[in-house]
């Protein structure tokens, strides 16, 4: 089930991609192009964010869905963002605010354009999922500011006291039919259809299904996946914009084969330079990752041997490990629950319990925290995470410090010099444990 | 406080108010709690919360903006990154350090991610006290976003009641009610009368008395309130050569005392701000009459301030706020003093100045922090801001 591609920014080496990561990347520059050709087809265009993202209720009115944090993540991998950021701040954006917001802004400064270097379309609609982070709303305030185009507040309450109440889902519901809906049908031209919208949502349990079962397959050993940052590429198409398509369905099924196969034949994880070696170390990450160093930010590790078999950032666009999914039979109602179940909008006494429980679950050495300087969402707090979590685990965590989109942020020497420390730290807790059985 | 001074003079208000001020130690609440058996105190973090439901259960509202420039702060840097704002790490040490260990409960309002982030680690930091995120609507119709913050409201009723140990009467909402409708009058009389007399109300008094309103009970200080507008309608104080500005972006974290008293002192007149807003965030008294949660929430939907911290839906209105606020002061330009990795005030500024730029305002910008010691920077820049104001501006 693999094949060779040779890609143009590594003609002299070959990378080797799997069936799924093929159909990853097709998918991809599919949805850009439907992006970027919508002037010319007439799609009309959403921008929206990835926790909180409704993309099977945007389908249901034939809008193309941006997401701007996907367009920054793609800007940081392709070392572009720096410069969009400088912009930014060229133009009175502060150096201290969130660096996705900055290479947005840089980037609609100079020329919005897309990874298949077309120009992105002006959207036709803001779709402001207020979910889990306070930046989203100033982030769409800018936008606005230069779209002059519609702007729809949906406003998810925080779990501050770790559940969701019925008030929380009526006031998600009522919005969603007061004020989301019907402004979709304007903006779009295309009456709502709820059956429409539960076919989508079958589909969307299809992969979460899949997902899961992926996420969670690190917890054999050897972990036959990396859950960070392999993770990030296997949430892709269901944080993006293909929850609820079948596309995503067959994304997630060749993704779950491959890593039946990898299981049985006793494999770690797939890196970028092929197959990892021998699994010395099992961690638990907490934290989005660096994107502008993101390969070599991911070899340290796995040059290492440590893998990660858990993280938080992939629930970042939807918590699914605990059982949840979307509900056909209660189409608006499971909406709610989705946009307040992401892993940002959860209190942080519920993210301790949840890396608790993954580093007992994933049999994992310890927590590692890549503390992001923008993202206040993530970060603060972070430092009592850590000890809470080495409290209740009885394994030691540690702390590395480097930022989303901004290269300025990234020091490799820092962060190598940490982790390894920290995996000397596991060898020593490894080698007392063995003297005092 | 100087036994020399009453009450009747600005030095004698003020100077209760300082005393107020410089007390980390909460003394002024703690004898509140101390003189009848059974008081609690429950404290809150800015921008916003009802008092009025804290006071109705018989309790003390406590405001925490954080420890000032008099704070060492030892424990509370252990928990927080370089890069994150002043405010959550003074509040830790507060906690941490006893300080705050006559508190009840806590409110932290929706305002940012790290207040919101905060609530979580009190709860695991001081678990035998009552906490509480007290989200608010962003959105702001009657049948959506108040039916949501009725229920919120309710259930803050409910938290309180029990931790009183009675449930929480509507007849109590409404004299609480009552009483801070005063309260607010009072505070926008004060702020009215600055705007049109600043030299007679500096920037620093008019902080301090405002701020004796967070350990106060709210009956104190409206008695403050008048003591000080009325000296300060009384004496007569120089009128110097400034001009009239707009402080906004510090609706948080507090600027030391030392900042505000620089900007007068280098030539601006402070005639309107955004600190301390909770105590005027309702921008009309709220009805007495009727139900008192739905008299608070349409309140909140339909009169309350514009922050950094609430949605905008009409892009129109985006940053007119501050326009009005320049016309209704006669203010001359805008500063915007922000606390550092402030998330709301920091992407909120580039939108406001265009608004004002559009307008013709003239602003700057510059940061701070609670315990920032060095004013020259600060006191240069307000200063040249100032000159340039009074040497170019059309007037």
């Amino acid at each position: 089930m693999s094949t060779v591609i040779n890609t143009p920014k590594a003609a002299a080496k070959e990378v080797l991609k799997d069936a799924s990561m093929v159909k990853q990347k097709e998918m991809m520059a599919a949805h850009y192009d439907r992006l970027t050709n919508a002037p010319k087809t007439g799609a009309k265009v959403a921008a929206t964010f990835v926790p909180g993202n409704l993309n099977e209720l945007l389908m249901c009115f034939d809008l193309v869905n941006n997401l701007p944090e996907v367009n920054a993540i793609q800007n940081g991998l392709r070392r572009t963002s720096g410069g969009f950021v400088l912009e930014a701040e060229k133009v009175g954006h502060s150096e201290d605010v969130c660096t996705y917001v900055k290479s947005d802004i840089g980037m609609m400064a100079k020329g919005n354009l897309a990874p298949n270097g077309e120009k992105f379309p002006n959207p036709d609609v803001l779709l402001l999922s207020y979910t889990g982070c306070f930046t989203f709303m100033k982030w769409f305030e800018l936008l606005r500011e230069q779209y002059k185009c519609e702007t729809i507040m949906l406003h998810t309450p925080y779990m501050g006291d770790g559940k969701i109440t019925p008030n929380m889902v009526e006031y998600m519901v009522k919005q969603l039919k007061e004020e989301v809906i019907p402004k979709l049908e304007r903006v779009s031209g295309v009456k709502f259809d709820i059956d429409r919208l539960r076919e989508y949502l079958k589909k969307s349990v299809k992969a979460e299904d899949d997902l899961v079962w992926v996420l969670q397959s690190a917890k054999n050993k050897p972990s036959p996946i990396d859950a960070y940052f392999g993770g990030i590429y296997y949430i892709g198409p269901i944080f993006g914009a293909f929850r609820g398509t079948d596309d995503a369905i067959e994304y997630y099924k060749f993704l779950r084969e491959e890593v039946v196969e990898r299981l049985a034949e006793g494999k770690g994880p797939v890196t970028p330079d092929g197959d990892m070696g021998k699994e010395k170390y099992r961690l638990v990450v907490e934290g989005p990752p660096n994107y502008t160093n993101f390969r070599q930010f991911w070899k340290m590790f796995y040059d290492e041997g440590a893998v990660v078999v858990a993280s938080s950032y992939t629930k970042v666009g939807g918590t699914y490990d605990f059982g949840f999914r979307h509900n056909p039979d209660k189409p608006l109602e499971t909406l709610a629950e989705y946009c307040l179940g992401v892993y940002t909008n959860r209190s942080l006494p519920m993210r301790i319990e949840m890396l608790s429980n993954y580093v007992k679950d994933y049999e994992a050495d310890g927590l590692l925290i890549n503390s992001i300087k923008s993202c206040n969402s993530f970060s603060a707090g972070q430092l009592l995470i850590m000890r809470e979590v080495e409290k209740r685990t009885g394994r030691p965590a540690a702390f590395v410090e480097s930022d989303l989109v901004d290269p300025r942020y990234f020091s490799a020497a820092n962060i190598k010099n940490r982790l390894e420390s920290y995996l000397q730290m596991i060898e020593q807790k490894r080698a007392s444990g063995r003297a005092a059985a | 406080m100087d036994a020399s001074l009453n009450r009747t003079s600005t030095a004698g208000v003020v100077a209760r108010a300082q005393e107020l001020f410089d007390d980390l130690s909460f003394t002024a609440a703690r004898e509140w709690k101390a003189a009848k058996p059974g008081r609690k105190v429950v404290g809150y973090l800015p921008i916003y919360v009802p008092r009025e439901i804290i006071h109705a259960a018989d309790m003390l509202a406590l405001g925490i903006v954080g420890g000032g420039d008099q704070l060492e702060v030892i424990h509370g840097d252990a928990y927080y990154q370089s890069y994150i704002c002043r405010i959550p790490r003074s509040t830790i040490e507060l906690g941490v350090s006893g300080r705050l260990d006559f508190v009840d409960g806590m409110l932290f309002p929706s305002i940012c991610d790290v207040i919101r982030n905060l609530s979580g680690m009190w709860k695991m930091m001081f678990p035998g006290v009552y906490s509480r995120y007290f989200d608010v609507p962003q959105n702001y119709r009657d049948d959506v976003g108040g039916n949501y913050y009725v229920n919120e409201l309710a259930e803050l009723r409910h938290d309180l009641g029990e931790l009183r140990g009675a449930p929480i009467t509507d007849d109590e909402l409404r004299a609480s009610i009552a009483l801070y409708n005063e309260n607010r009058r009072l505070v926008r009389e004060l702020y009215a009368f600055r705007a049109q007399k600043p030299w007679q109300a500096p920037a620093a008094e008019v902080y301090l008395v405002l701020r004796a309103g967070l350990v106060l009970p709210v009956e104190e200080h409206s008695t403050l309130l008048r003591e000080y507008l009325a000296a300060a309608q009384a004496e007569e104080r120089p009128m110097r050569d400034n001009c009239k500005i707009v402080l906004t972006g510090s609706f948080c974290e507090q600027p030391p005392l030392n900042l505000i008293k620089s900007l007068e002192l280098s030539g601006c007149y402070v005639v309107d701000d955004d600190l301390l807003l909770v105590t005027r965030w309702l921008t009309a008294d709220v009805p007495v009459e009727g139900d008192p949660l739905q008299n608070l929430a349409s309140s909140f939907l339909h009169h309350s301030e514009s922050t950094a911290a609430k949605y905008e839906p009409d892009e129109k209105e985006k940053g007119q706020h501050l326009v009005r606020a320049v016309n209704r002061s006669g203010a001359e330009g805008v500063i915007f003093a922000a606390p550092s990795f402030c998330d709301p005030a920091l992407l909120d500024r580039p939108m406001l100045q265009h608004v004002l730029k559009d307008a013709g305002i003239p602003f700057i910008a510059f940061k701070y922090a609670e315990n920032s010691g060095q004013m020259q920077p600060i006191r240069e820049q307000a200063g040249t801001f100032a000159d340039s104001i009074k040497l170019w501006s059309g007037a």
